[in-house]
């Protein structure tokens, strides 16, 4: 028993994470119809930057907060530079496009800062928290963390002006125009917010998997899993996936297929789900009256 | 006093299609006008057009001051309202999002709750259904919506793309009403494309009627009533 709440813990850890980068994959879905396959490498680039800055000598907290807005001003940057450019052509120039980005950002990451494996730092202390043997306090720390990122974009999605301009913008443009939104820049905010919440997930999962430059890829493809499994147009949704995926995973490879076929369980939910039910568990129905 | 509106041999195209071919035309300060016009006369698509939502060429002035050239939002947030096609309702936001949003582009927001309250004054079904899911409100209460949201700018003008579409008579008349109050005492101007020409000719001020992408009649609303063109074209007596 104590073996499996152990499993059931650490998968929570571990989707903790996948809900962040699964939340970052929903937040560009909503505003652009498009997956960026890019937002793991992304976040993995951005960890580097915050590894870089706790190498030079800066507190673990100052250079997780820069990360933070390094990774907003990056994702605006590629919003403006790279993706409004292309904007309303093909699916297949913007898909193309987000893989070249994946492939230039591992190969940035290489390039500069080699392929060898680093350790990179939790910020939470090394024994576990109120004496518990199953979960260390990283894993409780880094589930602290997501929770804590998913209450502010809640609050700022529910309550401020600019979270609710963007809600419309990304549900109907040509409205939000009329109102007087600049959907242009609520576009390129939601790649900031996206890769701002990508590079937390990316120092959260560090830790335990270890920094190099193929960090994210495994991490990516259970994301996307989670995204789906709850409704890719669901950031809720994207959230309880992450969760469910973790667990599942995890307790899947303890007890059912082991640790190699792992991986498996995300591609198998991925296409389990697109045969099934397309819509993901959590996919919004929207009532409407014609 | 300058126009509130003038057109001057404005142009638009649809990718290669020219739909405008020069439609000229000025508004008065607080004045309604109406533009008719047959099925793909170019209606809607001067609506468009003269706020930078299609390709076009020519000039567009709102109280003097050139438009034409300038992206959509920019246009709104110089006063210009524009209840679309369809509605443009944001459905999966509730109908107090909806109105809030009407009021974005506006610098002041400690007004917004305060016109709220008032467009909830002339809409009272929009203040029952405050909280609820706009894509679940009936037609009329969407129109109502619409209309209110476009009111939350504190427009100068206020263009209508069929108000009327799909509502009940009563439903039509009574937000033809609130249009007038609105118009009388808001002294917002109102640009109206509608099917129902008798109801438009008794709102409006002026009337411009479209054919094929340029106007060809222009004059004061009484008098076209007794154009027997017109009658016979719109008013089908």
């Amino acid at each position: 028993m104590d073996a499996f709440i152990a499993q059931v813990l650490s998968g929570l850890v571990t989707g903790g994470i996948y809900a962040s980068v699964a939340l970052a994959l929903v937040m560009i879905y909503q505003a652009t119809h498009l997956v960026n396959f890019a937002q793991g490498e992304l976040a993995m680039f951005c960890t580097y930057l915050a590894w870089t800055m706790l190498d030079a000598g800066f507190p673990y907290w100052a250079a997780f907060a820069a990360t933070i807005a390094l990774a907003f001003v990056c994702g605006v940057v590629i919003e403006r530079v790279v993706i409004r450019p292309i904007g309303e052509s093909s699916v297949l120039a913007v898909v193309v496009v987000f893989i070249g980005l994946l492939v230039i950002f591992n190969s940035l990451a290489g390039w500069i800062f080699t392929y060898t494996v680093k350790p990179f730092p939790s910020p939470f202390p090394a024994e576990p928290l109120f004496g518990n043997h199953y979960v260390s306090s990283h894993g409780i720390g880094a589930i602290g963390v997501t929770l804590v990122v998913l209450a502010l974009l809640y609050a700022f999605f529910r309550f401020t002006s600019l979270g609710l301009a963007m809600r419309a913008a990304a549900q109907n443009p040509v409205s939000a125009r009329l109102v007087g939104i600049r959907v242009g820049w609520t576009r390129a905010l939601g790649w900031g917010l996206a890769a701002a919440v990508g590079s937390i997930a990316g120092m959260m999962v560090a830790p335990t998997v270890y920094l190099d430059p193929n960090m994210m890829a495994g991490i990516l493809l259970y994301a996307f899993a989670a995204a789906l499994v709850g409704g890719i147009d669901n950031p809720w949704g994207a959230v309880a996936g992450g969760f469910l995926v973790g667990v599942l995973e995890n307790l899947l490879g303890a007890y059912v297929i082991g640790t190699e076929l792992k991986l498996t369980v995300a591609l198998v939910l991925i296409v389990g789900v697109l045969v099934i039910r397309p819509s993901g568990l959590f996919g919004r129905v929207t009532v409407k009256r014609v | 006093m300058s126009a509130l509106l003038e057109a001057g041999q404005l142009e638009a195209w649809y990718g290669a299609t020219q739909v405008l071919h020069g439609v000229s035309f000025s508004m008065a300060p607080g004045s309604i006008a109406t533009l008719l016009g047959a099925n793909g006369a170019g209606k809607t698509t001067t609506l468009r057009a003269l706020c930078g939502m299609v390709r076009t060429r020519g000039a567009v002035r709102l109280d003097g001051q050139s438009i034409a050239a300038m992206a959509t939002e920019d246009i709104v947030r110089l006063g210009v309202a524009h209840v679309p096609d369809g509605r443009g309702t944001f459905l999966d936001l509730t109908t107090e999002e909806n109105l809030r949003l009407g009021g974005y582009a506006r610098g002041n927001r400690r007004e917004l709750a305060g016109d709220i309250e008032r467009m909830y004054g002339y809409f009272p079904r929009l203040k029952e259904r405050r909280a609820q899911q706009a894509g679940t409100l009936s037609g009329g209460e969407q129109q109502m919506l619409a209309i209110a949201r476009a009111l939350m700018l504190r427009p100068r003008l206020l263009l209508l793309d069929e108000p009327s579409f799909g509502l009940a008579p009563l439903l039509v008349a009574a937000i033809f009403d609130i249009l007038r109050t609105i118009n009388a005492r808001e002294k917002v101007g109102i640009l109206l494309v509608e099917q129902n020409a008798a109801l438009a000719l008794e709102l409006a001020d002026q009337v411009f009627l479209l054919e094929t992408g340029r106007i060809v009649i222009a004059g004061a609303a009484a008098t076209m009533r007794d154009n027997d063109a017109v009658r016979r074209s719109y008013l089908g007596y």
